[in-house]
């Protein structure tokens, strides 16, 4: 049985004080008034002039050139500009006084989007490897039963993660969803229009179902896995087949609406049909690289014994598979978008590229190009280590992926990477890996009475 | 050279695996195994080389992409560029995202073609071909397992074999191969 080493316990406590201590630093040093928001701009020019005219002109060109990045590729110049024009979500430009106060507010969602961002992350790793879980028990899977008991110990993140994100995107507010401000409302016919979905009663309903539902699985499946150890039939099992299925049938239904509602709504004019497979390809592939992860550490410190480098090999194929997978969405989003160009649609890109360039790119070589080139070999999948580093590159690659999922669309241009996203990292990693550790220590690692245990154990690819 | 073989047919593949596993233990050479259809682990229990089919492939795949980028930029950009869509096509980077699919496509067009015909040449097949099947039987429900019998007692390998669960045995001395 695995316990949480005293050492990785006070790790993780000390991750979660500091990251705690972060976040409220970056909550209480918003600006709070457009003469702050001013203040910050001033210095921000000052900043740029303190290195003398000849720097401070390169500085201006270079920015010249990256904000016409789109007009260059497009090879029209304007382009972005023009498109942007018309964008209603994310306000590029202003006059005077409003565009400070667009400022400001996005200045201050900034502390809010850091957080969820981590929070959505770690609650992604759990959620995901529940999905994985449900999908081995509705495909009476014989390869994995070994892993379960590491599946359910990721997945006890769940109640702890899927609470706070819940928290964090009911009391956003207008700091994340434009639609929830009734000026906006009142003046938007679009918006009008939508709000037989997008209101915030039912969107809290929603939140609350999904939630639940995700939790009560959770607390379903792993008392019944629990069970089988102890009874000599198999009707746990069979129980657990049947509420995985119905399980699967409520997540793909929840999750779509899910990434619909805290991700897509963030700009609530643009939309894609895509784009909850697209969150779910993410979630996916970083949830299965968590097993991995996981697996491999529990495996070196020899708590499982039963778990042999085929299943190890089987993960990494799953990584490498999901990566592609990953890949081929975002390229089915993006050359759609890229193709018929539509002003509205566009948009979505265009801040991305121009505002978040090398997060943007990097995000693609580091989902696809690593794992595809790392993990294409066959004995490769089976060496630890490699493993690790794919899975490192991966999970760092989905970070970004989400970041940009959030970002772009809640704080614009005025993005950074500072104290509060490296404390929420930081909070939410703590929690992680207190979580599942005190998780994966109750019961023993052995899935002990389940039907496939021995085929399991004796798999070998 | 004499070549003499054994023949050895089993009807089962468990029994089959165990067989090979217990004839390499016993230091005799299974020069091949014809099986009705792929049996898991029989590669590794002979002892077969891991295949470098996958590193031709590979190679073919980059020669696919590289077909791909070099014809889409010869059709698109050098040849005939035309204005699809309110996209000119001033260069290869500005139309890169249409020119994906065809990049992936011919990746794997050549990748998994090629590879076949590798692999054809490879195991010497080609059309019309007579086959090298020594049993017919084979390609229903028995195993063959091919023993090379030259410089053994061949009483004591019969005995050995009936051990291991062989059904039949038979033994061929080849006179073509004088």
């Amino acid at each position: 049985m695995y316990t949480l080493p005293s050492k990785l316990k006070l790790f993780s406590i000390i991750l979660m004080v500091i990251g705690l201590a972060g976040i409220t630093y970056g909550f209480f040093s918003t600006p709070s008034t457009i003469d702050d928001v001013k203040e910050i701009m001033a210095a921000e020019n000052a900043h740029g002039e303190g290195h003398g005219t000849e720097n401070g002109e390169e500085h201006a060109t270079e920015e010249t050139h990256e904000a016409n990045f789109v007009d260059v590729a497009r090879g029209k110049e304007g382009y972005s500009k023009n498109a942007m024009k018309h964008e209603k979500d994310v306000h590029m430009e202003g006059h005077g006084d409003e565009h400070l106060e667009h400022v400001l507010h996005q200045l201050q969602t900034k502390p809010w989007s850091a957080t969820f961002v981590s929070a959505f992350f770690f609650l992604m790793l759990a959620l995901g490897t529940l999905v994985f879980y449900a999908i081995q028990y509705a495909a009476q899977a014989g390869w994995s039963p070994v892993l379960f008991r590491v599946m359910e110990g990721i997945t006890s993140y769940v109640l702890p993660g899927s609470i706070i994100v819940f928290f964090i995107v009911v009391f956003a507010g207008t700091h994340f969803f434009p639609w929830q401000n009734e000026e906006l409302v009142a003046g938007d016919k679009i918006l009008q229009a939508k709000s037989t979905y997008l209101n915030f009663p039912f969107f809290l309903i929603r939140a609350i179902i999904y939630v639940l539902g995700w939790n009560l699985y959770r607390y379903f499946a792993r008392r019944n896995s629990l069970r089988q150890a102890e009874v000599n039939n198999y009707d746990p099992y069979r129980r657990n087949f049947k509420i995985s299925v119905y399980f699967l049938l409520f997540f793909i239904v929840t999750e779509s609406m899910m990434a619909w509602d805290w991700f897509m709504s963030m700009t609530p004019h643009w939309y894609s049909t895509l784009f909850a497979w697209y969150v779910f390809a993410t979630m996916f592939v970083s949830a299965i690289t968590a097993i991995a992860l996981v697996t491999i550490f529990l495996k070196g410190k020899g708590f499982l014994p039963f778990v042999n480098d085929s299943h190890l090999h089987d993960l990494a194929k799953f990584m490498f598979a999901f990566s592609i997978f990953w890949t081929y969405l975002w390229f089915g989003q993006f050359m759609l978008i890229w193709y018929a160009n539509i002003p509205e649609e566009v948009t979505y890109f265009i801040i991305r590229i121009q505002e978040y360039n090398l997060l943007f790119w990097s995000m693609l070589v580091l989902n696809f190009v690593f794992p595809i080139l790392i993990l294409m070999n066959s004995d490769y999948k089976r060496i630890p280590w490699f493993v690790v580093m794919a899975g490192v590159l991966v999970l760092v690659g989905h970070y970004i992926d989400v970041f940009l999922l959030v970002m772009p669309s809640t704080v614009g241009a005025h993005w950074s990477f500072g104290i509060t996203e490296i404390a929420s990292i930081c909070f939410f990693l703590g929690l992680f890996v207190f979580v599942i550790g005190t998780g994966l220590g109750k019961v023993p690692l052995r899935p002990k009475g389940n039907p496939f245990i021995k085929e399991s154990e004796n798999y070998h690819y | 050279m004499e070549a003499k073989v054994i023949h050895a047919i089993y009807t089962d593949d468990d029994l089959l695996m165990q067989a090979v596993k217990q004839t390499r233990t016993a230091n005799y050479n299974i020069t091949e195994v014809f099986t009705p259809f792929p049996v898991h682990g029989l590669d590794k229990a002979i002892g077969l080389e891991p295949t470098r089919l996958a590193i031709t492939s590979f190679i073919y795949g980059l020669i696919g992409l590289t077909v791909a980028v070099l014809m889409m930029n010869f059709i698109m950009i050098a040849d005939w560029p035309q204005n699809i869509g309110g996209k000119p096509s001033f260069n290869f980077y500005q139309n890169m995202p249409a020119f994906i699919p065809i990049m992936f496509e011919l990746t794997v067009f050549f990748a998994g073609h090629l590879m076949v015909i590798t692999f054809y040449m490879r195991s010497k097949l080609w059309p019309f071909k007579k086959a090298e099947n020594p049993d017919p039987r084979t390609t229903d429900d028995h195993f063959l397992m091919q023993i090379d019998a030259g410089h053994h007692d061949v009483k004591k390998l019969t005995k050995f074999l009936y051990d291991t669960g062989a059904k039949e045995i038979s033994l061929i001395e080849n006179e073509e191969d004088h």
